[in-house]
């Protein structure tokens, strides 16, 4: 027997008695959900590719400078004896050594610095050709005035083979033609010289800054390392060029990990969204389900299908996400390139690639989230009782979960704090926070109770029937809320993280500032000499002058180097120069010397007043006294404060970079500072006052916080559209209520003031809780994730007003939805719509 | 109680649909009557605007001497909730509500003082035999106790008119011929005038009038024409 009669297949059709019926209630809010999923895929998938780019772009730049070294040799910034150099090169098992000196030089014309790169062209040539200069004349690589730029450098520079450029070398310029281009596809912004003209001209005769070593064949690269190390003196290290690889982007990771982080936050409101969404349609639908399990349909089979409607959302999300992440970096890299605001990649020109491990890693995070956002209403679907949900008298009354799990986790997130970073990152302090949110989120039943509970029954007979709703229906209310809790438990969470740093900076910027004008040199190759000091203390008007010695050093080849400042300070009043941590140390007679570590030096040697600090000066490994652990919001990768006298002892180095004026009273500071520069010459310095240091300073704290902002937002608009779209939902569900209670005589605006007072009271509560939530959480964002990633400290400062504002502002913006959404209530939809079962 | 004089009631939409037509209809106070006819034919329609919920295309409407084409929304409201009583097929119960303030919500939309209040639920739910369940959720109560609470709120306010939408369409015959007797019994006794919609035979049977609603009006029925 045959029929034309076609039917779709078992599965099939019993997804569409699961799934039906509903659609078009939910339309609006499942496009919500899927857009929430693809917003917080794509701004992390964006994050994720910009700073790949920009990493990638960073380690191919690297590896054309250290080329086919299989070791690299590097000390401080100023340099090393190149005496090392022969001693090194006639080691047994190495093939090949390359000296090589670097400095920062000032380019005429250029606010910031070019690196200079000097090397041996026929040593450089067997380990990192890149290095050696395309040119029609050979001769040009050993020539004196001639300058290879690598293609950003050239770009930068906007010069062509044959043009000129002028670079300041002491207090002479120095005019050097461009003879051809250095090679690598890399996007670092450096120029290639001969090495004896580098060090004659820039004050660096005898000095190398890096010696680039290849292993002879069949040599085991490790031991070699070992004996070369054990040839150097203390502050040099011998490694791997991937080991400094590693460092570069070792110091821009925590804050990579921290904008990646923002973007999932974005993600997680998005699931609490799926989740609002499940919840209200799966009580929508219980008689529905409870029919399916009466008729047979499993449980398991239940809880599948609604996971997976939910994960068709995830999957449709997490697509549209990826194709916008993948449009929205490459407009952010086209527009802003790929610093995104921190200043580690500024000056790079990064090009986006395609990243399948991170397409596949974020489209799998959607998937996720709506799974996660629809497990808790598929268990409540599947845990009704088939008879009773039939019945449905109370269908629109969801039943709350045992809140003893949300307790469980938020005391686990509390125990997670005091666990310590995991290769240098937060990760237990991000899970803390994970943990805190979800078990706010969950816990949020039984304080909806509690608090409506404790609220008096008002007269008002609309306002009674809207606290009578929410007493009835925490599990309803939890859903409803939870987007709006995660969103602004996170937000307040970081507003009173970024004024709480901002705030501290600016104090710290008013301690560290004490000075009129502030000089510098322009870059590491023209410090000033004892003339020049001379000269700026003789300036008219300057009543008092202090210098400071800026370099730096290794104190663990595995970390980059930290700053040594050699300063003009009194060890008696430390507290006077440097924003101390707790009481400093009186170092006693015959102790070692006093070093004032900061907050990075003091968490990474995991050091404290009263310890010894070794320090490697002039090729010898000296003793000092922590006298003292201080915040320094500058240098993140350390800093160590030393007495410039002592320094100058110990190294015969007494060129300094840096001034601190003080003026005499009533003295014009820019006067000084257009004597200053004439004084030091044209180009070589940088001056600046207070409250100039003190603007740049905060421009850059905005510019960096200004992702974390928008990011922010982000997450906020979700949660705002979460709680709007599940009032409005709500009030669909509810419109049989609506219809009998015009029936019965109540008003329009009764009806509308009933809705008014349960916004109003929803959104009071979530904005409440988040409130809670969020400081809660702002104490460990200050005190575990800031100081584990970046190690500043800094002090609590509440932004007492704008959380205020925000408060008022969503709890106005939720009832005013809650009363536009009445609009369906008193519609003559919902007076028929009485003619329907519950 | 009840005068409609030539009453015109259409749908737009895609497809236009006209209820009825120059429909006319009288009910004196006291008066029980039920309307009945086939599914969709407008019987709900007809008390909605009754009710003063939906508005006629054409034709005159009064309930106790209120002209509604003068009136606006609230006035109808305050109309509905003062004069009318309402009883549904599904109950519309809230279920957030006790029993007791369920029954008593249209005296607390009426602004009636609690302790008066709870004077009149009481007497009103021993009337309907609820007495001792004031304080029950609606999901501990069966069907037929469902549709005493919505009657006894029906007429806890003393309301000149009943409009009774298919009252016992959820419940079997024999709880079915209780409510309708309560109903009947409760409405006597109040002096209130009932319109009663319903496809069930002995429900219309309790009536002292028996209508039939066609595409071309109201059609006197006798209890044995009901399906």
């Amino acid at each position: 027997m045959s029929t034309d009669v076609r039917t779709l297949g078992a599965p099939f059709a019993v997804a569409r008695a699961v799934t039906g019926g509903v659609r078009a209630f939910v339309r609006g809010r499942t496009l919500l959900a899927v857009v929430a999923i693809a917003f917080g895929i794509a701004l992390g998938y964006a994050v994720e590719l910009i700073n790949r780019a920009a990493v990638n772009e960073l380690s191919t730049g690297l590896a054309t400078l250290s080329g086919d070294a299989d070791i690299e040799v590097r000390g401080p910034r100023t340099g090393f004896d190149e005496a090392l150099y022969p001693l090194l090169a006639q080691l047994d098992g190495v093939a090949v050594a390359s000296p090589v000196v670097e400095t920062d030089v000032t380019v005429s014309g250029r606010d910031s610095a070019l690196t200079l790169v000097g090397v041996d062209v026929f040593r450089a040539a067997a380990i990192t050709p890149a290095l050696v200069g395309a040119t029609g004349d050979r001769m040009d690589a050993l020539r004196g005035d001639t300058l290879f730029p690598s293609a950003a450098a050239a770009s930068w520079l906007g010069v062509h083979d044959g043009d000129t450029v002028d670079v300041a070398a002491g207090r002479a310029t120095l005019t050097l033609r461009v003879a051809g281009m250095s090679g690598g596809s890399g996007a670092l912004r450096y120029a290639v010289m001969d090495i004896a003209a580098v060090q004659d001209a820039f004050g660096l005769r005898g000095r190398l800054t890096r010696i680039d070593l290849r292993a002879s064949p069949g040599t085991d690269v490790g031991k070699l390392a070992q004996r070369v190390q054990a040839l150097l003196p203390p502050g040099l290290v011998a490694a791997s060029p991937q080991a400094g690889m590693a460092a570069a982007a070792r110091l821009s990771r925590a804050y990579r990990v921290n904008l990646n982080v923002l973007a999932l936050v974005a993600l997680f409101t998005g699931s609490m969204l799926v989740f609002a969404t499940q919840t209200l349609s799966v009580a929508r639908r219980r008689p529905q389900f409870a029919l399916l399990r009466t008729l047979g349909l499993a449980r398991g089979r239940l809880v599948g299908f609604v996971i997976a409607e939910a994960a068709a959302l995830g999957v449709v999300g997490a697509l549209i996400g990826i194709v916008a992440g993948h449009a929205l970096a490459w407009i952010a890299l086209r527009e802003f390139g790929p610093d995104l605001g921190a200043g580690f990649f500024r000056g790079s020109a990064v090009v986006l690639g395609f990243e399948p491990l991170p397409m596949l890693a974020f489209g799998t995070l959607g998937l996720l989230a709506a799974i996660i956002g629809s497990a808790l209403p598929a268990r409540e679907a599947a845990l009704a009782s088939p008879a009773a949900a039939l019945k449905a008298s109370d269908a629109d009354l969801a039943a709350a979960p045992p809140s003893w799990p949300a307790w469980v986790l938020i005391a686990t997130g509390a125990a997670a704090t005091f666990l310590p970073a995991v290769n240098g990152l937060p990760l237990a302090g991000y899970g803390a926070i994970a943990l805190i949110v979800i078990g706010g989120i969950l816990a949020m039943p039984q304080i909806a109770r509690t608090v409506l509970h404790a609220i008096r029954t008002p007269a008002y007979v609309p306002a009674q029937l809207a606290i009578a709703y929410m007493r009835a229906s925490p599990g309803r209310v939890a859903a409803t809320l939870a987007a709006m809790v995660a969103s602004v438990s996170l937000m307040v969470a970081m507003a009173i993280m970024v004024t709480s740093f901002r705030q501290s900076l600016d104090d710290w910027l008013t301690l560290m500032l004490p000075a009129d004008v502030y000089v510098r040199a322009a870059s590491d190759s023209v410090p000033f000499t004892r003339d020049d000091r001379a000269a700026l203390a003789r300036i008219g008007g300057v009543a008092r002058a202090e210098f400071m010695r800026a370099t730096s050093l290794w104190l663990d080849p595995s970390l980059p180097r930290v700053a040594l400042l050699a300063r003009d300070i009194d060890p008696g009043d430390a507290a006077a120069r440097l924003a101390l941590v707790g009481d400093a140390l009186r170092v006693t007679a015959g102790a070692p010397p006093p070093a004032w570590i900061s907050e990075p030096v003091a968490d990474a040697k995991g050091l404290a007043p009263g310890a010894l600090l070794t320090l490697p000066l002039a090729g010898r490994a000296v003793t000092f006294t922590v006298a003292g652990v201080w915040r320094d919001y500058v240098r993140q990768q350390g800093a160590v404060v030393i007495e410039r006298s002592r320094y100058v002892a110990l190294t015969g180095d007494d060129a300094v970079n840096e001034a601190t004026l003080w003026l005499a009273p009533g003295v014009d500071a820019a006067a000084v500072r257009d004597d200053v520069a004439r004084a030091a010459g044209a180009g070589r310095v940088l001056t600046a006052t207070p409250a100039d240091l003190r603007k740049l300073s905060l421009a850059a704290f905005d510019r960096t916080f200004a992702v974390t902002y928008a990011l922010e937002a982000a997450a906020v608009l979700i949660g705002v559209v979460g709680l709007s779209a599940a009032l409005v939902a709500q009030t669909l569900a509810r419109s049989r209520e609506f219809g009998m209670l015009r029936h019965v005589g109540m008003t329009r605006r009764q009806l509308r003031t009933m809705l008014a007072v349960e916004g109003a009271t929803l959104a009071g509560m979530g904005v409440g809780w988040g409130l809670v939530l969020g400081f809660a959480i702002s104490l460990i964002l200050v005190n575990v994730v800031n100081r584990q990633s970046f190690h500043w400290g800094m002090a609590l400062h509440i932004p007492w007003l704008a959380l205020a504002v925000l408060a008022a502002s969503l709890v106005a913006l939720a009832t005013l939805t809650a009363r536009a959404s009445a609009r369906t209530a008193t519609s003559i939809g919902a007076v028929r719509a009485v003619r329907d079962d519950w | 109680m009840v005068e409609l004089r030539h009453v015109s009631k259409s749908f737009a939409g895609p497809a236009p649909r006209t209820i009825f037509g120059r429909l006319s209809l009288d009910v004196a106070p006291g008066e029980y009557i039920a309307i009945v006819g086939a599914s969709g034919v407008g019987k709900s329609t007809l008390l909605n605007v009754i009710a003063g919920l939906e508005r006629v295309d054409s034709g005159t409407v009064m309930v106790d001497g209120v002209e509604y084409a003068t009136k606006d929304d609230d006035a109808l409201t305050v109309l509905r909730r003062d004069r009318m009583g309402f009883v549904f097929q599904a109950f519309h119960v809230l279920p957030y509500l006790s029993v007791a303030e369920n029954v008593g919500l249209p005296l607390a939309l009426r602004g009636e003082s609690p302790a008066a209040g709870s004077e009149r639920v009481a007497a009103m739910l021993e009337s309907v035999g609820l007495a001792g369940r004031e304080r029950s959720k609606p999901r501990e109560l069966s069907g037929g106790e469902l549709q005493r609470v919505a009657i006894a709120r029906a007429l806890v306010h003393r309301p000149a008119l009943v409009l009774a939408d298919e009252p016992t369409g959820n419940l079997d015959p024999a709880i079915a011929a209780q409510v309708i007797k309560l109903l009947r019994d409760a409405v006597t006794t109040n002096g209130a005038a009932c319109v009663l919609a319903t496809h069930s035979r002995s429900a219309a049977a309790s009536a002292d009038r028996i209508w039939r609603l066609t595409p071309d009006g109201l059609v006197a029925a006798q209890s044995g024409d009901v399906d």
